[in-house]
């Protein structure tokens, strides 16, 4: 069963004095399964964000529709969480009520949301900084917080975009683990929005190929390594065949797009 | 000096009231030595004592709570106009398309010179000084509310919205704390204005206030009485403004980590 539809969905951003409109994503289809993992991988520039805030509701497409078990998206929901690249942590709440703020906003009352924030403080380790302001943090744990806040509302479809991408490479891959951990536990429905093969691989459970300008799906790999993943399936043959495969893939793209910049 | 290099807190004290003392050396320099007609210039000796006068013999501490209160008072009403219209202006488009080209007119109009038309419709009591406080500071207030509530970071908006919230949360949970400091901080700013406006309301058609004691004093010729009264403007200014700073601190511990 499908969980999320997507039919022919494209964006073209109208043009800005006299330029020619661009076309950020050429007609695009994709169904993503119920409790699926899947990573959208692609240089920069390929429309893999722009499809991503489309499912959040976020953006608009110029064609097509997106459809979330059965229902048409029209604009931005509870039932779409979602974890951006830049900190988007609410400066003024402390990390607990960061945690609890989609619950607030449904009128959860203040002991259950301290429950619920609680149990998600426990299971992205920053317990003891329930009371921490957001910009006491580091980068890695604004973002596990950020995550947590996504999760406790419990969102039918999570959706990340690039949101590790100003870690650095220990703490991401720290990050990349604790996320796996939690879908392995949790089976959500994900879609994860990346450049990184390494982390398409070793999270996902399909990773989708992107070409760049126009911005089109151009391969749909599975990934059968078996869960739960530990971070040693990194050095393993079978990943390294299939990073090797995404990395031909993407270079095609990455050169092509160099060559139009 | 290296640009940008911090100062220590003891250094910056120290620098802060070395400047007060040359100041004052200049002064005293320029009125004791004889180079300024005492017609013109009192120098600070007399203009203490003329400053205890006022205080003890003149009732002066009754003018200067007078003038506070006006201040408050004009400062307090257009706040309570200017905030709520300002956040609606910053947080929906189509209110900023109706209000702004007016309020950017009238940001404009000249407070002190809207007094002799005060005096017409409000005569001279504390409504017409309100007034003039008033509209000095209602119109700037307004503007820089609207534009610090519309420049709030869209992605915090954006991720307030994948939480579920709707446009009276996003208004009052995401748009409001965000520009709040903001706010408390613009509101200092136009204080400070708001104490230019009243000094000029109590230069025409007052009997009491700061200003009254000024204008008085120019008749008399009384240099030093008016440096008095100035400089007593100029301590209570510094002191709202250290109490806002403090204040602003207090509320919004999260905006200075």
């Amino acid at each position: 069963m499908s969980k999320l539809v997507i039919e022919n969905v494209s964006r073209i951003f109208p043009a800005v004095r006299g330029s020619t409109p661009t076309r950020a994503l050429e007609p695009t289809s994709l169904s993503v399964a119920d409790n699926d993992f899947v990573t959208i991988l692609g240089p920069s520039g390929c429309g893999k964000s722009t499809l991503l805030r489309m499912v959040a509701g976020l953006d608009t497409p110029t064609t097509g529709r997106i459809l979330l078990d059965g229902r048409a998206i029209t604009g931005p929901g509870a039932d779409r969480g979602m974890v951006f690249q830049s900190y988007t942590l609410f400066p003024w709440l402390t990390v607990s009520e960061n945690i609890s703020f989609g619950l607030r906003e449904r009128g959860i009352s203040p002991r259950e949301r301290n429950a619920i924030a609680g149990e998600w403080l426990e299971k992205v380790g920053l317990t003891s900084f329930a009371n921490h302001f957001p910009k006491q943090l580091s980068g890695g744990m604004q973002q596990r917080t950020a995550i947590a806040r996504a999760l406790a509302n419990s969102p039918e479809i999570l959706l990340l975009d690039e949101p590790f991408g100003a870690l650095d490479n220990q703490t991401r891959a720290l990050m990349q683990e604790l996320l796996l951990g939690i879908w392995e536990r949790e089976r959500k429905t994900v879609i994860f929005v990346t450049h990184d093969i390494e982390e398409a691989v070793f999270l996902a459970s399909r990773v989708v190929v992107m070409s760049a300008r126009p911005g089109r799906i151009k391969a749909d790999v599975a990934v059968d390594l078996a869960h739960p993943r530990h971070y040693t399936v990194k050095t393993s043959p079978e990943f390294s065949v299939l990073k090797a495969r995404l990395t031909e893939e993407i270079r095609v793209e990455a050169v092509l797009a160099a060559e139009v910049h | 000096m290296k640009p940008l290099a911090p100062v220590s807190s003891t250094a910056r004290v120290v620098l802060g009231i070395s400047f007060f003392v040359l100041f004052v050396a200049a002064w005293s320099y320029a009125t004791f030595g004889g180079f300024v007609s005492k017609t013109f210039l009192a120098n600070p000796w007399t203009m203490l004592n003329d400053g205890w006068w006022l205080l003890t013999k003149q009732g002066f501490l009754f003018d200067i709570g007078m003038t506070i209160w006006r201040v408050i008072g004009g400062f307090v009403l257009a706040a309570l106009v200017a905030v709520p219209i300002g956040i609606l202006m910053g947080a929906y488009k189509p209110v900023e398309a109706f209000l702004e080209p007016f309020v950017s007119f009238a940001r404009y109009l000249p407070a002190s010179a809207f007094i002799p038309l005060l005096i017409l419709w409000a005569g001279i009591g504390e409504l017409q000084k309100l007034l003039v406080i008033f509209i000095g500071s209602v119109f700037q207030l307004i503007l820089m509310v609207a534009v610090t509530v519309g420049s709030v970071r869209r992605d915090l908006v954006e991720a307030s919205l994948t939480l579920g919230a709707r446009d009276a949360g996003v208004l009052r949970r995401v748009l409001i704390p965000s520009a709040a400091p903001d706010i408390a901080e613009i509101l200092r700013l136009v204080l400070g204005w708001a104490w230019t406006y009243v000094i000029v309301a109590e230069l025409i058609g007052s009997s009491s206030g700061i200003g009254h004691m000024i204008i008085d004093s120019q008749a008399l010729l009384a240099t030093g009485q008016i440096i008095f009264g100035i400089i007593v403007i100029g301590i209570i200014g510094l002191i709202s403004d250290y109490a806002f700073k403090a204040a602003n601190r207090a509320m919004f511990p999260w905006s200075r980590i």
